[in-house]
């Protein structure tokens, strides 16, 4: 156990596996970097912000692939050697370029299972980092995971933290199906404790971050973060919050968010995606659904406009949400009066 | 053809003006001041220059995410530029959109763009519209080495061809797409490229504005013509990093220092002016000292402008809701 930062511990999650089963390769663009370079220097990126430094050199060539700005055919290259016998890492840099490959994501790896009626496994991961908060404006900042989500065949991933980074995508690798994994831009340099050995965390298993009594956050991603941040601020007001990140969007713990419901009565959901059809619409629709009874006040969800995101910093600090606005979210619904269920 | 006096003093000024604010803006980055990612256009304002300079506003051109000598070519406002990408209301897209989205249609300038590959289909819509309208105007895509890579670009060469576009391809290639070599990335060539796509192919030293200017008349005569789209492949060097933050331990270490000595656009156009007397060498200094005053205070300018207002947010995601 030691001090690792957010790419170390996806770094070394990719480290172990690719030590441990030699069908993982990896590949992208950058990913190692300075092939054809005239310094010769190899490794020379390993990767746009550095997550998969190293890993070339300890693995070479034939099992972490650069590969030329060609979404599109890498990504299905991924898919088609997922199928045929390797587990393919392919790394998307930013999660936006799907637009440029989205077709091998969803009609074509996601479905292949399904539509070979149960005869095809397809052992993918999809790398790419998601979120504003970095002035990278609309084509670098989207939180597309809701589109992901939507489509059946596909498991998604967004991990709260360092830990749960490592133990996401460890099981992300092991797992059968195509798995997307998306990681915070932002998030990179949080430092926590993190297991040296190789552990995973199961999908569809929430994580309670935060027991209490009179609300329940449900965040997503870096949003888990700011909601323990209000949770602390909320907590000094004497209002007590559970706060609960979900891990995987697809396949959602549906169950324990529901038994928090129950347990407090009222509902925030932060979610940085665009607010329509995002999770936090997809949540308030189950609890809506299914816990209707408990709910004590109306639910309350904290996601950006509808928008793309703004480059300007005080436009894009407007558009994120924040501590603050989880903190004014969840007071709302506290001086709500219990509404007479007839 | 003899290019005219006005066109040279116009054409330097322009690359004069690429160069002063890019390495303008290399210094400011490094203080923190300036958000979000920044890619340098010095080292290549021939081509964005010798190209534009056959061009008027009622042609379009698309650009990429090094795009700010695109834009200055096609002549973009310096103020305005400067204010987007300090992320100021007076910016040309009011702060909404930064270094990688500067767009100025009134200017027939589609946008700098985020998405690799993203130009090219543009430029076939955009070059539909000027043979639908019959305007006689000609759209040009600039993109990278990298680029060319793209389904996207590869698919635009065809549909181009098929539909008989008044379009020109222009491949910057500067040897790199990020910190991967062309010579790794691009298979076959460019020439081959375009002749897969039934397309005539040119082809021209970037550093050279004299070179890039007729080559790319010959190329924009081409497609204005009716002839259908052309390609043309611009070699190239960029003298700083991928974006600024790029240690760049990919290049071998001359390799900048060696670009700025014997491939510096700006120097050869004066060598060759002084030469051939084209034009008077006090006009040339006197457009420095200009330029310099203007990439200043477009600087002081955009760092005092006023910031974006709440009801900004909202505007404009729609015409109409
Ligand atoms: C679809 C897409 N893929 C990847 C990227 C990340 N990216 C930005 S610039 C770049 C390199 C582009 O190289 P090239 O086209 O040669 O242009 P240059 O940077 O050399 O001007 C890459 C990979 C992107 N912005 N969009
Ligand atoms: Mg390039």
């Amino acid at each position: 156990m030691s001090k690792k930062s957010f790419r170390q511990a996806i770094n070394e999650a990719l480290r172990q596996e690719m030590r441990r089963d030699p069908t993982v390769v990896l590949m992208g663009e950058d990913v190692a970097g300075g092939q054809g370079g005239s310094s010769g220097v190899k490794d020379a990126w390993g990767g746009v912000l550095g997550v998969t430094k190293g890993l070339q050199t300890e693995f070479g060539e034939s099992r972490v692939l650069d590969t030329p700005i060609s979404e599109a055919s890498y990504i299905g290259a991924a898919a088609g050697a997922a199928a045929t016998g390797l587990r393919p890492v392919a790394e998307l840099m930013f999660v936006d370029f799907v637009g440029c490959c989205l077709d091998q994501i969803m009609n074509q790896a996601a479905k292949f299972r399904y539509m070979f009626g149960g005869k095809a496994r397809t052992p993918l991961v999809i790398r790419a980092m998601y979120g504003a908060g970095f002035n990278a404006a609309a084509q670098h900042s989207q939180a597309l995971y809701p589109l992901f989500t939507h489509i059946p065949g596909l498991k998604v991933v967004v991990p709260s933290s360092p830990y749960e980074a490592k133990g996401l995508l460890i099981e992300a690798i092991r797992d059968d199906d195509p798995v997307i994994f998306l990681e915070n831009k932002v998030m990179y340099d949080d430092e926590e404790e993190v297991p040296d050995e190789a552990y995973t965390i199961p999908f569809g298993e929430a994580n309670l971050t935060r027991e209490g009594n009179d609300v329940t956050i449900v965040a997503i991603g870096r949003m888990v973060g700011m909601a323990n941040e209000a949770a602390d601020r909320l907590a000094k007001q004497g209002i007590s919050c559970t706060v609960l990140d979900p891990r995987t969007t697809s396949p959602l713990d549906e169950q324990t968010i529901l038994e928090c419901v129950e347990d407090t009565g009222r509902l925030v959901i932060v979610d940085e995606s665009s607010p329509r059809c995002n999770m936090a619409c997809d949540i308030s629709a189950l609890v809506a659904e299914q816990a209707f009874g408990a709910l004590k006040a109306p639910i309350r969800r904290v996601v950006p406009p509808h928008t793309p995101v703004p480059f300007s910093t005080p436009l894009e600090k407007l558009y994120m949400p924040s501590a603050e606005k989880i903190e004014a979210a969840v007071k709302s619904i506290m001086m709500q009066k219990t509404p007479e269920v007839a | 053809m003899q290019i005219s006096t006005e066109t040279l003093l116009q054409s330097y000024r322009a690359m004069r003006t690429i160069r002063v604010f890019e390495e303008r803006l290399h210094r400011e980055f490094a203080t923190g001041e300036i958000p979000g990612f920044v890619h340098l256009y010095c080292g290549e304002e021939a081509s964005a220059v010798g190209v534009c300079a056959n061009l008027t506003d009622q042609d379009t051109i698309a650009s990429t995410h090094r795009g700010h000598g695109h834009c200055i070519a096609k002549g973009v406002d310096v103020g305005g530029m400067m204010a987007e990408i300090y992320g100021r209301k007076s910016g040309v897209c009011r702060g909404k959109g930064g270094s990688m989205h500067i767009a100025d249609l009134s200017k027939g300038m589609l946008g700098a763009n985020g998405i690799v590959g993203g130009g090219p289909p543009l430029i076939c819509g955009a070059a539909l519209s000027h043979k639908v309208l019959k305007d006689n105007g000609v759209a040009v895509a600039f993109f990278g080495d990298g680029a060319s890579n793209e389904g996207t670009t590869l698919e635009s060469l065809n549909l181009a061809s098929v539909w008989q576009l008044p379009a020109v391809f222009v491949v910057e290639d500067n040897g790199y797409g990020e910190a991967t070599g062309a010579s790794y990335a691009c298979a076959g060539n460019q020439k081959d490229r375009a002749a897969g796509f039934g397309m005539p192919y040119m082809e021209c030293d970037g550093s050279d504005f004299f070179a890039v200017h007729d080559t790319a008349r010959d190329a924009i005569d081409h497609a204005r013509s009716g002839k259908g789209p052309v390609m043309l492949h611009v070699h190239l060097q960029r003298w700083y990093g991928h974006f600024e933050g790029d240690a760049m331990s990919y290049r071998a270490a001359n390799e900048v220092a060696d670009a700025k000595k014997n491939h510096d656009c700006l120097e050869s156009f004066r060598t060759r002016v002084e030469q051939e007397k084209l034009l008077d060498l006090n006009a040339l200094d006197e457009i420095d000292a200009s330029v310099a005053d203007e990439v200043e205070s477009a600087v002081q300018a955009a760092k005092q402008a006023p910031w974006p207002e709440e009801a900004d947010l909202m505007a404009d995601v729609y015409v109409k809701i």
